[in-house]
């Protein structure tokens, strides 16, 4: 059987999930042996017409990437979104809070309409997406896991737990005892709770649970001497595009 | 000589993603010589509005994940200038060792991974894994080492974690520390001499294009300044990170989505090369021997160099990161909590040297500590008017060479500069109109 092709692409985003990537030094040259990378446009020249399985990091934010998109989801078997923009919007979403026209005069004043723009979307607004690695940068082991399943044959698991869930299997101590407000009980799993290990709060980054209660999650942390507003802006963070139209007022 | 040349390299860098190189001349005169910025804009300083102090750097470090240590440090310095925040001893090692690593994981994936295979005639690194598989292996090894100790001290080297205003969440261990100073010295410095062997055998390949500019970087007497510093200009000297907006002067160009900037002149420089000019006196021993070793002497005004001045940084950050955990096990390690409670609510900078170049961030806060307005000046916005300079002067001086090679050394130029690793490797599509 021949090697599956293998492609990357970018959209609108900080490219650290491609960077975490390249950062797989120790399976870096392994995986090669598995895959035929045939575009990865940080690293390699060269293109190709189709792909067995192609990556997308970055959301859709601008005309061009609507028609960007289309093109290389006709040309893949498999399309699988990668890290927060690509899976949820993720923080690029936080500017379609703000009214768009506000928005281009703050950053690019009188040379507003000079360059246009779209409220930012997840790809899967614009074409079907099979599988999503979650996270803020992506989770490499996730990533390598999704690959492995899928160069068996397998169907990657998606996880739909609680952060909680994994954060207490690392015995970490709640932040809420801390002193600390975090969003750990709502949101996805699957990072092994990374940010409560390093004592930080969890942001939500891989977007939340698909039964998530929000409105218990605001009652925490209001109820943690935190105001509505900033409870409701700490849910935003990674979800705006989810959850903006579905939070209490 | 009556030429005509018309060069349209398609999608090839930014900053984070897509630029054009466009060239045409006329009749042997240069209408233009420009890279087109096409990147799709992210609008971060419209979001930062009504965000929390708290979030403030977890925000910014998005704009750029291969620089988002960098963006984090001018993100808290910013934070903690305006609300009066003091940090510890401890925590200004830990950032300084934090930037090390991220420069050293930066430098080394941009002259391996991306400039290397130009000077070895191939499109990519991958071709290179089988002939080259020690060279390789060097290199993976010199990132992994660098990148742990962005995922020991911080988390997580791509969007640290524990770096908060007014300090860490977690302080690494005295194990970890340890650990960390000895692949430093049995790993680090032997494959960073190495590495300086590797670049010697194929600098012939650095195209020889001189340029004197303005180059811009920050200034410490005491030490090569990466994590701070005043703003130095070899033009015109020292300047207070408080008045930065004299130095970036930013404006808006039809080709570009990302800002361009100048100061002096029509353009000037920032990056590792920019330092090296204003800072070599500055640099460890190690550094300065890479430096002769490979033909940089200040002042260098050629920008292909800037890569060799990115290894010269490499050795020296090694170099320098032992030193520093030293100081701190010396000091010994204390639990500090972050000292998060300000002590007024006003306007801050932030000022650091990230890999390619100097980094701002400005904010104003209200008494509820959220942002009122934010500024954020990257590096590679400031260094376009400078690239454009160096394509205007160096199109006229290879013109009479095949145009294959005339777009390579383009295309070279712009990847000197390490606009983003993204930027640097997929110049593709050229198109030759009008042949002549």
């Amino acid at each position: 059987m021949s090697k599956p092709k293998v492609a990357f692409f970018d959209f609108t985003s900080c490219e650290g999930c491609q960077l975490n990537k390249l950062n797989l030094e120790d399976h870096l040259l392994d995986i090669l042996e598995h895959i035929d990378i045939v575009e990865f446009r940080e690293a390699m020249d060269d293109k190709a017409d189709e792909y067995d399985i192609s990556f997308i990091e970055g959301s859709i934010s601008t005309p061009s990437c609507i028609a960007r998109i289309h093109d290389i989801r006709r040309r893949s078997k498999i399309l699988i979104a990668l890290g927060a923009c690509a899976t949820q919007g993720g923080i690029n979403a936080m500017k379609n809070l703000h009214p768009i026209e506000e928005v281009r005069e703050t950053v690019y004043g009188d040379d507003k309409y000079l360059f246009p723009t779209l409220p930012a979307m997840p790809v899967s607004a614009i074409v079907k997406v099979d599988y999503e690695v979650n996270g803020c940068p992506m989770s490499t082991p996730e990533f390598l896991k999704v690959l492995k399943s899928l160069l068996a044959g397998q169907e990657p698991i998606k996880p739909d737990s609680a952060v909680c869930v994994e954060c207490k299997l690392r015995e970490n101590e709640c932040l809420y005892d801390r002193g600390m407000v975090c969003l750990g009980p709502i949101s996805k799993s699957g990072c092994g709770a990374i940010c409560p290990s390093f004592g930080q709060f969890c942001t939500g980054c891989r977007g939340l649970v698909s039964n998530a209660d929000k409105n218990a999650m605001i009652d925490i942390l209001t109820s943690h001497g935190i105001t509505l507003d900033e409870a409701k802006k700490r849910l935003l963070l990674f979800n705006s595009y989810d959850h903006s139209q579905s939070m209490p007022k | 000589m009556s030429k005509n040349l018309d060069i349209n390299v398609h999608h090839l860098t930014r900053v984070e993603g897509h630029g054009n190189i466009v060239v045409n001349m006329r009749d042997g005169k240069l209408e233009r010589a420009e890279l087109h910025i096409v990147e799709a804009m992210r609008y971060f300083e419209a979001m930062m509005k009504g965000r929390s102090f708290h979030e403030a750097a977890i925000i910014t470090s998005r704009i750029c994940g291969i620089c988002s240590l960098g963006h984090q440090m001018s993100s808290l310095k910013a934070t903690e200038d305006a609300l009066g925040i003091e940090i510890s001893k401890q925590t200004l090692l830990l950032r300084k060792l934090l930037v090390h690593g991220a420069t050293i994981q930066s430098n080394i994936l941009h002259v391996y991974f991306l400039v290397a295979p130009d000077l070895l005639g191939a499109p990519s690194v991958f071709p290179l894994v089988p002939t080259h598989k020690d060279v390789i292996l060097r290199a993976l090894r010199m990132k992994r080492l660098a990148n742990d100790i962005g995922d020991i001290i911080s988390g997580r080297a791509v969007h640290p974690i524990t770096p908060v205003p007014g300090g860490f969440t977690r302080i690494p261990t005295v194990g970890e520390l340890k650990e960390i100073k000895r692949r430093l010295i049995e790993e680090g410095l032997p494959d960073v001499i190495e590495t300086v062997k590797t670049v010697k055998a194929i600098a012939d390949g650095i195209p020889n294009f001189v340029r004197e500019t303005e180059y811009i970087s920050l200034r410490n007497e005491n030490e090569y300044a990466l994590y701070d510093g005043d703003i130095y200009s070899s033009d015109t000297g020292v300047t207070d990170d408080h008045n930065y907006l004299e130095m970036t002067n930013e404006f808006v160009v039809p080709h570009s989505t990302s800002k361009h900037a100048k100061h002096n002149r029509t353009s000037y420089m920032v990056g590792a090369l920019a330092r090296w000019n204003n800072n070599y006196d500055l640099l460890t021993e190690i550094s300065r021997n890479a430096a002769e070793e490979l033909g940089l002497t200040p002042k260098c005004y050629n920008p292909y160099m800037n890569n060799v001045a990115q290894v010269v940084e490499c050795a020296h950050c090694i170099e320098d990161s032992i030193k520093i955990i030293d100081e701190l096990l010396a000091d010994g390690l204390k639990d500090e909590k972050p000292n998060q409670t300000p002590t007024k609510y006003g306007q801050g900078v932030g000022a650091t040297e990230v890999p390619r170049g100097i980094l701002y961030h400005e904010y104003e806060y209200d008494r509820q500590g959220n942002i009122i307005k934010a500024n954020c000046i990257i590096p590679t916005g400031q260094n376009l008017a400078n690239i454009d300079d160096d394509m205007k002067k160096l199109v006229p001086e290879i013109i009479n060479k095949p145009k294959k090679d005339i777009v390579k050394h383009l295309e070279m130029l712009v990847r000197a500069y390490d606009p983003c690793i993204s930027c640097s490797v997929h110049m593709l599509n050229v198109e030759f109109i009008n042949e002549d």
